[in-house]
């Protein structure tokens, strides 16, 4: 369970997170959605301590993780995988080398252990022969697809994903939405999702919150979301000009 | 007075000094360079999100590399420097070659050449302590990267200039 309570955070004059309560429950998919520029992605960033809120606390499983020594926070982000919103691999490094990092790091498999995990995480992504090409030779959606092996390899307890399928086409998005419910189904992650992917994200996620202001407006099941009365979520999901969210 | 002269100069001062310059040109910049890229390109975060420490995994391997080749470079370049004199002045101007190398074992000593290791050493520490500090700070985008860098060789070219000015009235 990670629980964020009344977090605050600011980048210079501009609020971005204002007093914000979440809680996030084991082994489910939880959707993060909301307008661009709210603040989604700094939320995600503060589950993981890449962030400091100002005042407030983050807990995950009870634990503290605000002001906490490199190795303490080390040892909490061990439960943790992280696919990124731009992907983050590592560019010198080829797509079996990038898989290979965290296990190499972590665990003491063997060279042949490693090789067949790799080669299994990438394949559970649906990605052959290419272990050996490099993230500047990959399209979009196979670099998502890469870091989505990466994130899974350690087998985490909890994955954050930051819009996994921002920018990529409806069959790639839908592709990654079914390869996030079936390493879901099969390895029983707690996961994360921020994404603006409305209306798919209902069929994923098993609880919807939605970020608004610096506040969670609501957060229940896709069905509690889809027909709830709040008119910025009503906008939201239609995707209307008018009501209070406003285009600046 | 030649084999004392390219010595001494070589080995105290222009040895330790221009091979920093060089190595600042060519790999403070390149280190800047890619720290400040792993920075925008939220590398190092996912560096962090992995629990491994950046400062482990990209700093201070740059830091061993820097003071380790800083002192072989430096020697390199002094022997280059010597053989070239030699190479002026005994075959090109006729001075006699016996009398260059005797001149040279006169005037070295041994707080000569440990001088210029400790320079080297120290410019190797500034060189990877700017470089890797400029690029993790780097800005936003390509324009921030490349500030960092310019940033990066400008400042380590006069702290190597002020630091070795210290050092020569410190060592000698």
């Amino acid at each position: 369970m990670i629980t964020m309570r009344n977090v605050h955070k600011s980048f210079g004059a501009q609020k971005v997170l204002d007093g914000l309560d979440l809680d996030i429950p084991d082994g489910k998919i939880t959707a993060i959605i909301g307008p661009s520029g709210e603040g989604k992605s700094v939320l995600l960033k503060h589950l993981i301590g890449l962030l400091q809120p100002d005042s407030g606390s983050v807990e995950v499983d009870g634990e503290s993780i605000i002001d906490l020594r490199r190795t303490e926070l080390n040892r909490i982000r061990e439960k943790f995988g992280m696919l990124f919103q731009n992907v983050a691999l590592f560019d010198s490094m080829t797509v079996f080398e990038n898989v290979a990092f965290p296990l190499e790091e972590k665990t003491s498999l063997s060279k042949e252990e490693i090789r067949g995990k790799v080669l299994s995480a990438l394949e559970d992504v649906g990605l052959k022969n290419i272990e050996q090409k490099f993230p500047d030779e990959l399209s979009g959606g196979m670099k998502k697809r890469v870091g989505l092996a990466r994130a899974v390899v350690l087998n985490p307890k909890i994955i954050l994903f930051d819009e996994p399928t921002t920018g990529l086409d409806p069959i790639i998005k839908r592709a990654i939405h079914q390869l996030i419910k079936d390493t879901h189904a099969k390895f029983g992650f707690t996961a994360v999702i921020v994404t603006h992917e409305i209306p798919d994200i209902f069929d994923v996620a098993q609880n919807v919150a939605m970020l608004f202001r610096g506040k969670i407006l609501q957060h229940g099941t896709p069905d509690d979301i889809i027909n709830s009365t709040d008119p910025a979520i009503r906008q939201f999901i239609s995707g209307s000009l008018d009501g209070p969210i406003q285009m600046v | 007075m030649l084999g004392t002269a390219v010595a001494l100069s070589l080995i105290r001062e222009l040895g330790p000094v221009l091979t920093a310059l060089m190595v600042t040109g060519r790999a403070g910049s390149a280190i800047t360079a890619e720290i400040g890229i792993m920075r925008i390109t939220e590398q190092i975060d996912a560096l962090e999100t992995m629990a491994l420490d950046p400062f482990k995994y990209l700093v201070s391997p740059k830091f061993i590399a820097a003071m380790i080749s800083l002192p072989l470079l430096c020697a390199i370049f002094d022997v280059i420097g010597i053989y070239g004199g030699w190479l002026v002045g005994v075959k090109l101007l006729g001075v006699n070659p016996g009398a260059y190398f005797y001149e040279m074992e006169n005037s070295v000593v041994w707080r000569d050449v440990y001088s210029g290791f400790v320079k080297s050493f120290s410019f190797g520490l500034i060189i990877a302590w700017i470089g890797c500090y400029k690029g993790y700070y780097a800005g936003h985008g390509a324009e921030g990267v490349s500030k960092a860098t310019t940033e990066s060789v400008v400042l380590t070219s006069v702290i190597i200039l002020v630091w070795d000015y210290f050092l020569t009235s410190v060592l000698l």
